[in-house]
């Protein structure tokens, strides 16, 4: 029972801190369908840098893996911008081209590293068992894990900058009308290129809290499973706003956390439903889901169409 | 100079040299990555990748592993038009990889479970396909969902559904889904001599369908007034509904056909006896994804997406060439994603070229 809490708790961290950054992009206007290929290349840094960082002090530690992790994600989405902000291409497209461009690009990484240090090995799988040690506080059974709280502060910025500051306004007004917000002397590039920046952040370090939450090594060539997908799933559920957000992202972490910890529970063994049943479960739910909620849409009403000053 | 000019408007002319230019782009990128990872050897296995097949001296086998490639640009090929033709109707079907992966698991259920012929095993295939799609068609029209995500999960669950199908027509010994052609031979696409020709006898008739499929697919969209109403769908569905067009129907008859192209795809592969599936992969298999690079690399023009099909599918089958104790095999995958990178700055690029041109018009 410790144990599904607190499967549910990280995965709905990794899950909260990704749909924050969709709904970042989102609001500003430009869908980041990349978020998956966002997550692999934040978990690659951070892998890499719990993989050197190893012996140095815990919070050391801590601080620079989200660091690196976060500016591997947001590097990663200039690509994103520049592409969808800049030269108007179509978005969809190119976050699936991100997508799979993640996928190759770390598996490459990771490889050339692991065959520098051993030629023999040409495997694409990090480990980095001792350096996650350091994210880690024991109470009884339960690991707690720091980035259940960064996640929790990470919703509590969302909501306060999305909702109380200028800066929020202006983003979201560039995702509900870019014209309107021009006409007033909001900078739509500018804006967008931040929501995209911040999304960007926030996924890298959902990447590198994803591989960590389970596993203590991770083959990069698989990716994140769908799981940034998941999480555009979440952020649609949540109706964009932060605070629905993290209860949904609770719900779904639940569900992905069942086929991590079934076969711990005696009455569920004993039903012999196929692990596979379970691995299935969170897609099938988020299907369900959104079959039901996205009738009456909440979306920005200007995402996905780039910006032409020309039009109207 | 008026000849230049009216060729560098020439829709066709703009499409195939935008398309050219991504290829060398992501060649060239790709040949970086080469030579950061060891520069001494990287001309050489960049020219491996870029000979594949060719790389062997004989003809014959010149021939044979020619073959081998074509073998896997059928089912590439369809997995292209299935997205070529969702995209007319403003849909982006990146579920083409689950609907193929449903495909392969009705027709290689059919071949070895029931033991059906060949042709009744592709018409299974697209069947399931069909259903696939369409269940991405009635969330679309009816819930509202986007497309990309329902599609991605679809993806999933095809892919743990048909693990778990498979696995009851598996070998005992392996995850690998039995031989056909040691249970039921009559599965198998015959190939018309085509076997011999290439001395490579997955050669079979899927290759010349699938380019049948994609000249069909030409005509439905561009000659027939189904393919015109799909087209006005996607250009303004709002416009469609006004002139009388039923556009929740013409999403769900798009995505349902878009379906059965992939999952007949996969049956193009599956029955030439060529691979096994495996019960126990992880991964969606890359051939949906890289249809998305294929039909876009081909100018999101069936006839131009035959090309671009061989093309993805000859450097992905020349990766295999590089020697991977220097270099990573995931060079092939890299090159293909910066190509659909660059093919996302397609439409930049015909406008630079446009407005190059009137430029040009008002100085003159």
């Amino acid at each position: 029972m410790v144990l599904l809490i607190q499967y549910t708790l990280i995965f709905a961290a990794v899950l909260t801190l990704v749909a924050l950054g969709g709904c970042f992009s989102e609001h500003s206007g430009v869908i980041n369908l990349g978020l998956e290929g966002v997550m692999v290349m934040g978990a690659l840094g951070g892998a890499l840098t719990l993989k050197y960082m190893n012996g140095s002090p815990a919070p050391v530690i801590v601080i620079a893996v989200l660091l690196v992790s976060a500016v591997c994600g947001l590097v990663y989405t200039v690509l994103l911008g520049t592409a969808c902000i800049n030269l108007k291409a179509d978005q969809t497209l190119v976050g699936t081209a991100l997508n799979i461009l993640a996928t190759a690009l770390a598996s490459i990484i990771a490889r050339a590293v692991n065959s520098t240090e051993n030629a023999d090995n040409v495997s694409t799988i990090i480990k980095y068992n001792a350096g996650r040690k350091a994210f880690i506080l024991r109470f009884g059974h339960f690991e707690f894990n720091w980035c259940m709280l960064v996640a929790v502060i990470a919703l509590v910025i969302a909501y306060v900058v999305l909702y109380r500051t200028k800066f929020g306004v202006h983003l979201r007004a560039c995702g509900e009308n870019p014209q309107a917000a021009d006409s007033v002397g909001i900078n739509v590039f500018r804006n967008r290129w931040a929501g995209v920046l911040i999304s960007g952040i926030l996924g890298g370090i959902g990447g590198i809290v994803y591989i960590m939450a389970g596993v203590s090594e991770w083959k990069f060539e698989t990716g994140v499973a769908g799981f940034g997908f998941l999480a555009l799933a979440v952020m649609i559920f949540g109706a964009w706003k932060p605070v629905n957000i993290g209860l949904a992202a609770l719900l779904f972490g639940f569900f992905r956390a069942l086929s991590n910890v079934y076969s711990g529970f005696d009455w569920m063994a004993s039903l012999h439903i196929p692990g596979t049943v379970y691995n299935m479960l969170p897609y099938v739910i988020s299907l369900l889901v959104l079959a039901f909620t996205s009738k009456n849409s909440a979306a920005p009403k200007a995402e996905g169409i780039p910006y032409d000053k020309g039009r109207r | 100079m008026k000849e230049n000019k009216s060729m560098l408007k020439n829709e066709g002319f703009q499409s195939v040299f935008a398309a050219l230019v991504c290829i060398v782009a992501g060649l060239l990128i790709g040949y970086i990555v080469l030579a950061i990872i060891n520069p001494a050897e990287a001309t050489e296995a960049m020219l491996d990748i870029i000979r594949n097949f060719a790389n062997y001296p004989r003809a014959s086998a010149k021939m044979k592993y020619l073959g081998n490639t074509l073998v896997k640009v059928a089912p590439l090929l369809m997995c292209a038009l299935s997205v070529n033709f969702c995209y007319k109707t403003g849909l982006f079907n990146i579920g083409a990889a689950g609907q193929y992966v449903v495909g392969a698991a009705a027709s290689l259920y059919g071949a070895l479970a029931w033991h059906m012929p060949w042709y009744v095993c592709i018409l299974m295939a697209m069947a399931a396909g069909m259903i696939w799609g369409s269940l991405v068609g009635l969330l679309k029209a009816y819930g509202n969902v986007n497309e990309v995500i329902s599609g991605i999960m679809l993806n999933w669950i095809a892919l743990y559904l048909t693990n778990m199908l498979l696995g009851t027509v598996s070998e005992a010994a392996t995850p690998y889904t039995t031989q056909i052609k040691s249970v039921n031979t009559d599965a198998l696409i015959p190939d018309l001599g085509m076997r011999s020709l290439f001395i490579n006898r997955y050669v079979t008739l899927a290759i010349p369908f699938s380019v049948i499929i994609a000249i069909a697919v030409w005509v439905v969209l561009t000659k027939t007034k189904f393919g015109y109403e799909l087209c006005a769908t996607g250009f303004n569905k709002n416009a469609a509904k006004y002139s009388g067009m039923n556009e929740k129907r013409n999403v769900i008859m798009s995505l349902m056909i878009g379906g059965a192209l992939a999952a007949v795809g996969a049956s193009f592969l599956y029955l030439s006896g060529y691979e096994q599936w495996q019960t126990t992969q992880s991964a969606v298999p890359a051939m949906g994804f890289n249809g998305i690079a294929a039909t876009f690399l081909g100018g999101l023009n069936p006839i131009g997406t035959i090309f671009a099909s061989y093309f993805i599918q000859h450097i992905t089958s020349g990766g295999a060439y590089l020697d991977t104790n220097i270099y990573p095999s995931q060079i092939a995958d890299l090159i293909t994603a910066i190509i659909i990178y660059l093919c996302g700055f397609v439409l930049f690029f015909k406008h630079l070229m446009n407005t190059k041109r009137a430029s040009k018009g008002g100085k003159n």
